[in-house]
């Protein structure tokens, strides 16, 4: 397996677990009345769950297992496979900074950090697109 | 990779590029508010991604690689792929369009070709699930 499909894979499954934390952290805020700021973190879950785990899992294994570039590029380009895992992962990490200030904190940077995000997350997603549509081929 | 696969993991990148355009558009606009219209795509961006991108990549990738036949035609009857691969990209294109425009009908009916879609998909994808000793 290739190292850019290993850090992706893994990064994915550290995604799963957090979801899955906060997730749990969301279904015992009513009934501990644990902290408000929590309630915030729904949208957070969600996408750590779907496009953390779930499209990144999809994205290293398909960098891995999908028909070869070429002869000399197997899997493409490199400098733009490791671009969409950064840009997809600060993206993340950035939302899940942003979601909760703009709700305790409005007008706070939590605003222009969301933005930040979402523009990080397209582009990844853009990028994973140039990089493997080649790679979907007949034989 | 067969040429259905290709169809449909091809379909899937592009519901992948226009629902990530729309979710990064509805993110921005939560954190610097510029046309609160934009949250009329969120219904629309859930259909593209997890119907148009998640489960249509399944249905492709799950075509190519589950076990084939040792007799002709190795993939079976591909014609209920391809039955599927039509359905389910007008239920997705329908169903994203009845969410925009608020058509209830046209929901409805995009809902009725995922259903028929996945149907068709599942009686094609069962024959295949075997020990690959078997053909």
């Amino acid at each position: 397996m290739p190292v850019l499909a290993r850090y992706t894979i893994k990064t994915a499954l550290v995604h799963l677990a957090v979801a899955l934390v906060i997730g749990l952290a969301l279904a015992a805020q009513s009934v501990f009345q644990l902290p408000v700021f929590i309630a915030t973190l729904r949208p957070v879950f969600l996408h750590l769950l779907i496009v953390g785990w779930l499209t990144q899992l999809i994205f290293g294994v398909a960098t891995w297992m999908f028909p070869k570039y070429s002869k000399e590029q197997p899997r493409g380009n490199p400098q733009l496979g490791w671009a969409v895992y950064l840009l997809l992962n600060i993206g993340l990490v950035l939302r899940a900074i942003g979601e909760p200030l703009i709700v305790l904190q409005p007008g706070s940077i939590g605003g222009p950090t969301l933005v930040i995000s979402a523009l990080l997350q397209v582009t990844a997603g853009w990028l994973f697109i140039i990089t493997i549509w080649p790679r979907v081929k007949e034989r | 990779m067969p040429r259905l696969s290709v169809w449909m993991i091809r379909a899937a990148l592009i519901y992948l590029g226009i629902g990530f355009l729309f979710g990064s558009l509805m993110l921005a606009n939560k954190g610097v508010s510029f046309e609160p219209s934009l949250w009329r795509l969120l219904p629309v961006h859930i259909d593209l991604l997890l119907v148009g991108w998640l489960l249509q990549l399944a249905m492709g990738v799950a075509f190519w690689i589950a076990p084939r036949f040792s007799d002709r035609p190795r993939y079976g009857r591909a014609w209920l792929v391809c039955a599927a691969f039509i359905l389910l990209n007008s239920g997705v294109l329908l169903n994203a369009w009845g969410e925009w425009s608020g058509t209830a009908a046209a929901t409805l009916v995009g809902w009725c070709c995922i259903l028929s879609a996945g149907l068709c998909f599942v009686i094609h994808l069962v024959p295949r699930i075997k020990p690959l000793a078997i053909t």
